[in-house]
């Protein structure tokens, strides 16, 4: 039992990162029917423009964060927007999926031959010690994570049900041509999102980097699971992100420990391919209907 | 076709046929796998630029098709009745798999042939009393018929020619057909397609699981021409390789996908002066073509002709593939 708790705990640690991508992939698809397939590598990239921050040009870890989220938020956001979605959006879904798959090897391939193909080891923003929880042993990075996720989660729902800005973001989402005649300005609200899914990864990339490592194909696998998560929860619910996410990061551990180690991957796929046999709108999702 | 149109192709045979001679075991090899994942892309062109379906799984088949092949052989089989074997395993893998994703909006096919082949990989790797894990089978032979041995690389070179050429062919046939036809009718407007009687389930379904077995047949001649195979060599990267290769010559034309698989696999030769930029540069030059020109190569190359004929740009791409 106390090993079970052990094992959910860590889960739902990890889960929570993964929901903060999830959620940032969601919200993309909403605004601007943008499927990311650079969501991994925006996740991955964040963490080295703090290792750049502080052993370049030799600033302190919060200076560096600082100076990482604001990178992101131009490069992964502004420029991502501008001139790769932009151009893209009138010719349909097919090239941004592409565009989007050259751009995440290109992120990669930069970081492996611009800073390193090693595993760099990334500071934590606590010391490293374990806390007793009811007999399961708990690392005060996995609290950490749990807390700001859960935190930014709060905050991001809050600004998107609570604003008039985030009203606003969520009709430009629901119905563009609807919003725009209410007088809402659909350009910008988009770019607000593209910002958000930006800070979101950024905050993912910190939080994840002090246990994996800053490795320059750690994208992928975080990719593949913000996919999953995005899905399985319910492809436009940000609630559904976050629930998806959770869950994967769950039932992931568990299939480590459980299953099998080998086929720890399959777990989550399987989930995937179940979820879009049995519920195809996801957990939480509303059903839209078919497309045609 | 017309003639001028049948002699262009008649030369590129011709150039096909010549190409190799004189030149060595490995340009002939890159010639051998330019003309097996053109067969890949062309199964693949026909889920995507025929019937607008996104698959992210065509490594994943061609992965199939070639331990399938490798397998059998292996047991004794003649390739000739292996590789078909490997078609009719990834056809059938295909409808199943597209069954269920079919059934919902439209780009979950995408994300079931993401899991898929993440799946065929795992399996491939951990199940060693099978495939051999990750250390793969070494030593398939290459096929004899009825006194040609394809053991020479020229002699394979020509094997797999004359298995492009046929299945060049029937392709062409099957597009032209009026289940091409339908297939491109779903692709531009579903909604009218089914209201003249195509039913659009089945008819995505027929392509996806047709592309998914050429693409088992692309296996089933990559294993005797490597004569080792391993998982790596059919994992996600590679399906998005395929992808590419038909995004990048152009999706929904018949040479798009030829072209597009000669870049992928000619353009690291010509760009291994850049050592370990070359995919760097690779990645920027796939996203500036999307960038200028969705279409791929062969619409950037039509839209400039028709700058200069003024002739407006193929009505049935104006609004370019959908996922």
């Amino acid at each position: 039992m106390t090993e079970f708790l052990q094992v959910v705990l860590s889960g739902l640690a990890t889960g929570s990162i993964y929901a903060l991508a999830a959620i940032g992939f969601t919200l993309l698809w909403q605004a601007s029917q943008t499927i990311n397939f650079a969501q991994g590598e925006f996740v991955m990239l964040p963490a080295f423009f703090v290792l750049i921050g502080m052993h370049v040009l030799g600033m302190p870890l919060i200076a560096a964060m600082i100076f990482a989220l604001i990178l992101s938020l131009i490069l992964l956001g502004v420029i991502f927007k501008k001139f790769v979605i932009e151009p893209m959006l009138p010719h349909g879904t097919l090239p941004i999926v592409m565009a989007t798959i050259a751009l995440g090897i290109l992120m990669k391939e930069t970081v492996k031959e611009f800073y390193s193909a090693e595993a760099q080891p990334y500071p934590s923003l606590v010391a490293d010690r374990t806390l007793d929880f009811f007999g399961a042993a708990v690392s005060t990075q996995d609290i950490l994570n749990l807390v700001v996720s859960m935190l930014v989660v709060v905050a991001l729902q809050f600004f998107l049900s609570g604003t008039r800005t985030g009203r606003s973001m969520q009709a430009t989402a629901q119905n563009p041509q609807v919003a725009e005649i209410l007088g809402v300005n659909i350009k910008r609200m988009v770019l607000y999102t593209f910002l958000i899914n930006a800070a979101l990864a950024a905050v993912a990339s910190f939080l994840i980097s002090p246990i994996y490592l800053a490795k320059f194909s750690n994208g992928e696998p975080i990719g593949l699971v913000a996919f999953i998560a995005a899905i399985v929860g319910g492809f436009n619910q940000i609630r559904g992100a976050l629930v998806g996410g959770l869950l994967i990061g769950v039932v992931d551990n568990l299939a480590a420990i459980y299953v099998s180690a080998q086929y720890r991957a399959a777990v989550p796929l399987i989930l995937l391919i179940v979820i879009i046999l049995v519920r195809p709108q996801g957990l939480l999702g509303k059903a839209e209907g078919r497309a045609v | 076709m017309n003639s001028r149109n049948l002699i262009l192709v008649l030369v590129g045979i011709a150039a096909l046929i010549a190409a190799p001679l004189g030149q060595g075991n490995y340009v002939i090899y890159v010639l051998c796998s330019w003309l097996i994942f053109s067969i890949a892309a062309m199964g693949l062109n026909l889920t995507l630029g025929y019937a607008g379906q996104v698959s992210l799984a065509q490594a994943a088949f061609m992965g199939i098709g070639a331990y399938t092949t490798a397998l059998l052989t292996m047991a004794g089989v003649h390739w000739i009745f292996a590789a078909p074997a490997a078609m009719v395993l990834c056809f059938v893998i295909g409808l199943v798999l597209g069954y269920p994703a079919l059934r919902v909006q439209h780009h979950f096919l995408a994300f079931v042939t993401l899991a898929f082949s993440t799946l065929t990989f795992l399996v491939l790797r951990n199940e060693e009393w099978l495939t051999g894990g990750s250390l793969g089978l070494v030593g398939i032979m290459r096929p004899k018929f009825l006194g040609f041995d394809t053991m020479p690389q020229l002699h394979f070179y020509y094997f797999t020619l004359a298995v492009f050429v046929l299945v060049a062919l029937l392709f062409w046939g099957l597009v032209h057909s009026p289940w091409g036809r339908a297939f491109k009718a779903l692709r531009e407007n579903p909604i009218r397609a089914n209201s003249l009687g195509v039913d659009i389930r089945r008819m995505t379904l027929l392509a996806f699981a047709i592309g998914s077995a050429l693409g088992g047949l692309a296996g089933a001649l990559a294993a005797p021409l490597v004569q080792f195979i391993d998982p790596p060599a059919f994992s996600l990267m590679h399906s998005l390789k395929i992808l590419l290769m038909v995004v990048v010559g152009g999706s929904g034309y018949f040479f798009g996908p030829i072209l597009g698989a000669g870049l992928v696999i000619v353009m690291p030769e010509f760009l291994r002066f850049t050592e370990g930029y070359y995919l760097m540069i690779y990645a920027a030059m796939v996203l500036v073509l999307m960038i200028v020109c969705p279409t791929g190569l062969i619409g950037l190359g039509r839209k400039f002709a028709s700058q200069f004929k003024g002739r407006s740009v193929r009505g049935d791409l104006k609004e370019g593939a959908k996922l």
